[in-house]
């Protein structure tokens, strides 16, 4: 074991990936000579080579695209939006062809492509370089969306990623990648559709996924110290989502906060509180809580960026939501 | 006797090029041009007929007198090179070499068909032999086509890839994205606009500043030309140099070949929105009549020979037909969430 960044984490992944196929390539904006703005691809270029590690020009639907067909006829690409939120660029190329062509064709097209996304809030970037735009593609049948936070995590899913065949979007949260946690020194690999228990608790279930899981965690620390005991589950991927873990924690606490960075309405929250409520209604005590970002632009300035950048403390106040409410009191 | 094109027809379509067969380019080999030039307008003209009697479900677009673009640029090919299509994606499957049977069983929905009743019409693809779809996003296909130019070439694979477009998708953002980056890289791909002038209903002029399209390859250090797109010869002739260019490294180009569109933007479109008999001295140069015309002046197949030609078309396509009516199943419900994901799972 060696303890690395996410960053690092990241790095590995792909670096391993590309000694081990060399169908793997990196196609992006700054990716190769700078090595991506936040040193992700460092190094890549000069191991690798210009023939699969590909600066790109400013033109996201067509270099998304190019890595879409690529991934069509033999390569494994790792396409980098360098920043999510202009992923709305390729949004045609992801949503109406990779997603698409796999299951219009009858199955006779494999779309191994991985988009690699920066997303989250903080440090004053404002509304066109904060969102977290997850929810958009959670919507489209065909497509795959992670979230690990964790470097374990992170290295072992962006190498499932790059494995799986079909297109994955792979969501890294900026604030994450100096982040340091525990490594395996050998080749290993995470499956999607696994969430894991980061905390175990007996009154409320926090799920949360990304940068959110980590807030959860330092919330329940803090609420444990008042006599709420909190089971935090990190969902790692969305698409698939692990609902097996998720009900059996709310089976256990029956009670449920869905934590997230987004923007609440339309968000990932809403739509497993939908599933739960489907699955079990019974098994709830008190209606389920979402938490996220209200419903405006991530403003500039830092306080009103703090405003909207939900936290420990507007986690806490989900949890404190949820055991003061309860089910049927009409 | 040559087709007789009408003064005003050729002083307004001023890419006009007679027929003439290239060097090297075998009679054997014209008259297979010929036999699936012949499929494509049997293949389509069926298609029609059948939409109106509601035997095919959907939306179908013909490809009726634009036979010479996809049967000239496939003949140009190596079997293992590949196309990406558009909605008007008949043409192309055909002169790839498809089977006619298992597009006939798709457009009829069929499980029997290339998409196992997936896909229809507008998304018709036979990925093993290089047709990589029919893509329903006008201009949606333009970066595919660079990406299985750019497999090609990180992988030594010596493929080239044509990524045939029309004039509407010539003004998507991704039209002038990919060229720039074909560009930039030399990728062997070959960027074909079927310029046929009408986005739907939009004449092109109304919606381009440059409508000359091919002028606009220059901007990006690519080399353009405009053929006569009623020409096979002139087609095939344009596409083995891009080719040639292609697979020695040189990069990309781009034809403008370039039509007037006959018929309707789909099956059942009655073009109340143009004057058709403005249109109708323009028939003269659909492709067929003119390299029949071509064969015979020249005396390189006679007439007995041609009708056998035309007509094993006429049979292959009521093959199909009869194949798809008769001898074809409705796709399984349990099949409905297959395919959405590779290797057989199932993410409801």
């Amino acid at each position: 074991m060696a303890v690395i960044t996410y960053r690092q984490a990241l790095t590995d992944a792909m670096r391993e990936e590309m000694q081990r196929d060399e169908t793997v390539v990196i196609i992006g904006c700054d990716v190769a000579y700078r090595g991506n703005p936040f040193g992700v691809t460092k190094g890549l270029l000069k191991e690798f080579g210009s023939n699969r590690v590909i600066d790109t020009p400013i033109s996201e639907a067509a270099f998304t695209g190019m890595g879409i067909g690529a991934a069509g006829t033999g390569l494994r690409p790792i396409v980098e939006i360098l920043y999510s939120d202009w992923i709305t660029l390729a949004m045609d190329q992801i949503v109406n062809i990779a997603a698409k062509l796999r299951y219009m064709f009858g199955g006779k097209i494999n779309v191994p492509v991985v988009i690699r996304a920066p997303f989250g809030a903080g440090g004053g970037v404002a509304a066109q370089h904060s969102q977290s735009l997850e929810a958009w593609f959670n919507h489209v049948p065909g497509l795959k969306v992670v979230t690990p936070i964790d470097p374990y995590d992170v290295k072992g899913m962006l190498k499932t990623a790059i494995r799986d065949d079909n297109p994955v979007i792979f969501f890294e949260h900026k604030r994450a990648y100096a982040m340091k946690g525990e490594v395996p020194d050998e080749d290993y690999t995470i499956p999607f559709g696994s969430a894991v228990v980061r905390r175990e608790g007996a009154d409320v279930t926090i799920v949360s996924y990304s940068y959110m899981s980590i807030r959860a965690q330092n919330a329940a620390d803090e609420l444990a110290k008042e006599g709420i005991n909190c089971e935090v589950i990190d969902l790692r991927s969305l698409l698939p989502l692990d609902y097996d873990t998720v009900m059996r924690s709310v089976e256990k606490t029956h009670r449920v906060v869905i934590a997230q960075e987004a923007h609440i309405r339309g968000g990932i929250a809403g739509d497993i509180i939908a599933e739960i409520v489907d699955k079990n209604f019974d098994i709830l005590k008190a209606p389920p809580v979402r938490v996220g970002m209200p419903n405006v632009p991530v403003p500039f300035n830092v306080g009103l960026e703090a405003m909207v950048i939900p936290n420990e403390s507007t986690i806490k106040d989900g949890v404190y939501r949820v055991m003061k409410s309860k089910v049927g009191s009409v | 006797m040559p087709v007789e094109i009408p003064k005003e027809v050729l002083k307004n379509f001023k890419c006009y090029t007679p027929y003439k067969a290239p060097e090297g380019l075998s009679v054997k080999k014209q008259l297979g041009m010929f036999y699936t030039m012949n499929l494509i307008r049997e293949f389509d003209t069926k298609v029609t007929d059948l939409w109106m009697e509601n035997k095919i479900y959907g939306i179908a677009h013909s490809y009726v007198s634009s036979e010479a673009i996809a049967v000239g640029a496939c003949a140009a090919l190596d079997p293992e090179d590949y196309i990406v299509s558009t909605h008007r994606g008949h043409g192309h499957c055909i002169a790839k070499g498809s089977d006619v049977k298992k597009m006939m069983a798709e457009l009829y929905g069929k499980y029997e068909g290339y998409n196992h009743g997936k896909g229809g019409s507008m998304h018709i693809a036979d990925v093993e032999n290089g047709m990589l779809g029919a893509q329903g996003i006008v201009g949606g296909g333009i970066p595919f086509a660079l990406g299985a130019a750019l497999s090609s070439k990180v992988l030594n694979k010596g493929r080239v890839s044509i990524g045939f477009h029309g004039d509407g998708g010539s003004n998507q953002g991704v039209w002038h994205e990919a060229m720039n980056m074909a560009s930039a890289y030399k990728l062997p791909v070959i960027y074909i606009c079927e310029n046929n002038q009408l986005a739907i209903s939009t004449p092109l002029q109304n919606v381009t500043g440059q409508s000359d399209l091919y002028l606009r390859a220059n901007g990006y250090a690519v080399p353009g030309v405009l053929v006569d797109g009623y020409n096979v010869f002139a087609v095939y002739e344009a596409v083995k140099k891009a080719v040639d260019r292609a697979r020695a490294g040189q990069g990309p180009s781009f034809i403008e070949a370039r039509t007037i569109r006959f018929l309707g933007h789909f099956v059942a479109d009655d073009q109340w929105y143009r004057d058709l008999d403005t249109v109708k001295p323009y028939w003269s140069l659909e492709p067929l009549g003119r390299m029949r015309a071509y064969f015979l002046d020249n005396k390189l197949a006679g007439e007995d020979e041609l009708k056998i030609i035309e007509q094993q078309a006429v049979k292959d396509v009521e093959e199909a037909i009869d194949y798809a009516s008769n001898d074809c199943t409705e796709p399984p419900a349990e099949k409905l969430y297959e395919d959405v994901y590779a290797g057989g799972e199932i993410i409801k």
